[in-house]
């Protein structure tokens, strides 16, 4: 019977885990170590601007420890989705990164970075070939969308890390990869079939999420061939029947059927059996190929420029006819920027109310009461962020000074508690392309890239 | 039990009620018991489906992905998001705070 064990030390690489978790995982002599890297999770802007929504020094510190132990036990380590968004400089910046915690820390490896930002010929070439199909409710995928698009990503499976494995590569980096992925690749050159490597992925890519407490931390999967066992290393955690069915319904729309590339994982008749007290084995599940190999693009377009400010009103005058009073804001925030001189056409503002709607928006039911205070934040999108900025100022100073039926409090309305009081979010992107395409092979649009750090 | 009647509320009986994303443009609802005897009889009541979603949520049926899931003692109901995660007017770009209007849902168990 094969076996593999895999030590996932975090949710995402620069959550942090605890140290004593790292070295009780590795105390079990896993033969994989590894995180990932990130996830659409945290929205379209990380994906535009190039950026990472974690902290660097974070980052390098659960990295740094990562590499040091991987190293030490001659083992591989993978990241997926490197920094965050899986593009070109995100996953540029973690090369970086590694470089440096290599060169401070006195470790040598080979390194293959693999890269996930096709290029647009490519795409355009998939699309005219009618090789591209839209998730979601979204439209075809046309020429325009892919010009206009600030960044595409392809979503590799596991092929190409299992290629950057056989090539030699110690230390793998993986652009956007499909979260299972980086497990996925060496259970299968491990000779564990597709059904329990799949789910094993779908358990370690979160770190201890499947165990209680849910908090970041390490998670210890043992794989072989009809089943996995789940274990978080640190011995405050549990991993329960109850804990590991909860993370299976993690961030799918089906509970039962999981379209990966190259196939289908089937969950339908899992069986959650516990083998210890805090160790969980799960089997059953069943994988059925593809019969087209499909990857998933993920892109974002520039919608325009954000601003935002954040205050609250104590006062129970206002707050008694608040809506009121937000239909006469907007109409003098209209009139306003009309009158100096920016078109209507050319912005567009949202006061969220927090204390009546903030979170659910119109989904809210609940019966409106009247708290002692509400807190807004208005949001303004424009063509330009002076344009946005300009706004932003008028919806301010309409919102703090502006007259209402029983008025009392004539110095101000709402209570702001920062100085400055406006803050400019910079470009504001949007979801533009989320849609499967067929490439050539499971290869073709993951260029790898070996060096010697 | 603080529902009306004694009847219980989904907050009062189950061990996990949460929503999250699927993807920029789903928001998924999850409910889960230990008890497999409580799931069961939950099941049983038939409340938890795709039209008292529709009707919590205010989108039309046909859009709700509803999954009862035996192997976890689990709902599952699925559904678009108002607005794409972190576009213009998004109040919750991971999609986890979705999930209170199903916590008051009142279950017949005694019935």
């Amino acid at each position: 019977m094969n076996e593999i064990r895999m030590l996932s030390t975090s949710g995402i690489l620069g959550y942090g885990y605890a140290e004593d978790s790292l070295r009780r995982g590795m105390a079990r002599e896993p033969h994989i170590i590894g995180a990932d890297g990130g996830s659409t999770d945290p929205g379209p802007h990380y994906l535009g601007a190039g950026t990472s929504f974690c902290n660097r020094m974070a980052v390098k510190r659960d990295l740094k420890l990562m590499l040091q132990a991987a190293v030490a036990a001659r083992i591989p380590c993978i990241i997926g989705t490197a920094g965050g968004a899986g593009g070109e400089p995100h996953l540029q910046d973690t090369a970086a990164l590694v470089r440096e915690i290599a060169r401070e820390e006195g470790l040598s490896f080979p390194m293959a970075l693999i890269h996930a930002e096709p290029d647009r010929a490519t795409l355009h070439r998939m699309r005219e070939g009618g090789r591209t199909k839209p998730l979601a409710s979204l439209p075809e995928l046309d020429a325009a969308t892919i010009d206009r698009a600030e960044r595409i990503v392809a979503m590799m499976g596991p092929e190409p890390i299992a290629r950057a494995l056989d090539e030699g590569a110690q230390v793998i980096l993986c652009g956007r990869s499909s979260d299972p992925a980086q497990w996925v690749a060496p259970a299968l050159r491990a000779g564990i079939p597709p059904a329990p490597a799949w789910y094993a992925g779908k358990m370690l890519e979160c770190g201890a999420e499947p165990a209680v407490p849910k908090e970041p931390d390490c998670l210890l999967v043992t794989l072989r061939d009809d089943h996995l066992v789940c274990e978080p290393p640190n011995p405050i955690r549990r991993c329960t029947p109850l804990s590991v069915a909860n993370f299976a319904l993690h961030e799918n729309a089906s509970p039962i059927h999981h379209l990966e590339p190259g196939g289908m994982l089937d969950t339908e008749h899992v069986r959650f059996d516990p083998v210890s007290d805090r160790a969980v084995r799960v089997s059953g599940m069943t994988w059925t190929p593809a019969d087209t190999y499909t990857v998933k693009l993920e892109g974002v377009e520039r919608a325009g420029y954000r601003a935002i400010t954040l205050c609250g009103t104590r006062d129970p005058v206002l707050i008694g006819q608040m809506d009121d009073y937000l239909v006469g804001h907007r109409e003098r925030v209209v009139m306003k920027t009309t009158a100096i001189g920016i078109p209507g056409a050319a912005w567009q503002m949202k006061v969220r109310v927090y204390g009546q709607d903030g979170v659910m928006g119109a989904w809210e039911r609940a019966p409106r009461n009247t708290p002692h205070e509400l807190g807004f934040v208005v949001e303004v999108l424009a063509d330009s962020q002076e344009i946005a900025d300009g706004v932003l100022a008028v919806a301010r100073t309409s919102l703090l000074h502006a007259d209402f039926p029983g008025r009392l409090c004539r110095e101000g309305n709402m209570a702001f508690p920062f100085s400055p009081s406006d803050i400019p979010l910079g470009p504001l992107y949007r979801f533009s392309v989320f849609h499967l395409c067929v490439p050539d092979d499971p290869y073709a649009l993951f260029p790898i890239e070996h060096e010697r750090v | 039990m603080n529902g009306s009647d004694d009847m219980p509320r989904i907050r009062d009986i189950a061990q996990v009620c949460k929503s999250k994303n699927a993807g920029p443009f789903l928001v998924t609802i999850d409910v889960l018991f230990e008890d497999a005897a409580v799931y069961r009889q939950v099941k049983a009541t038939g409340v938890l489906n795709a039209a008292l979603f529709a009707r919590l949520y205010g989108v039309p049926e046909e859009k709700v992905l509803f999954t009862p899931y035996d192997a976890a003692l689990a709902f599952k109901a699925t559904l678009p998001r108002l607005v794409p995660a972190g576009d213009f007017g998004d109040t919750d770009v991971y999609g986890a705070q979705q999930h209170a209007p199903l916590l008051e849902v009142e279950i017949p168990l005694n019935a």
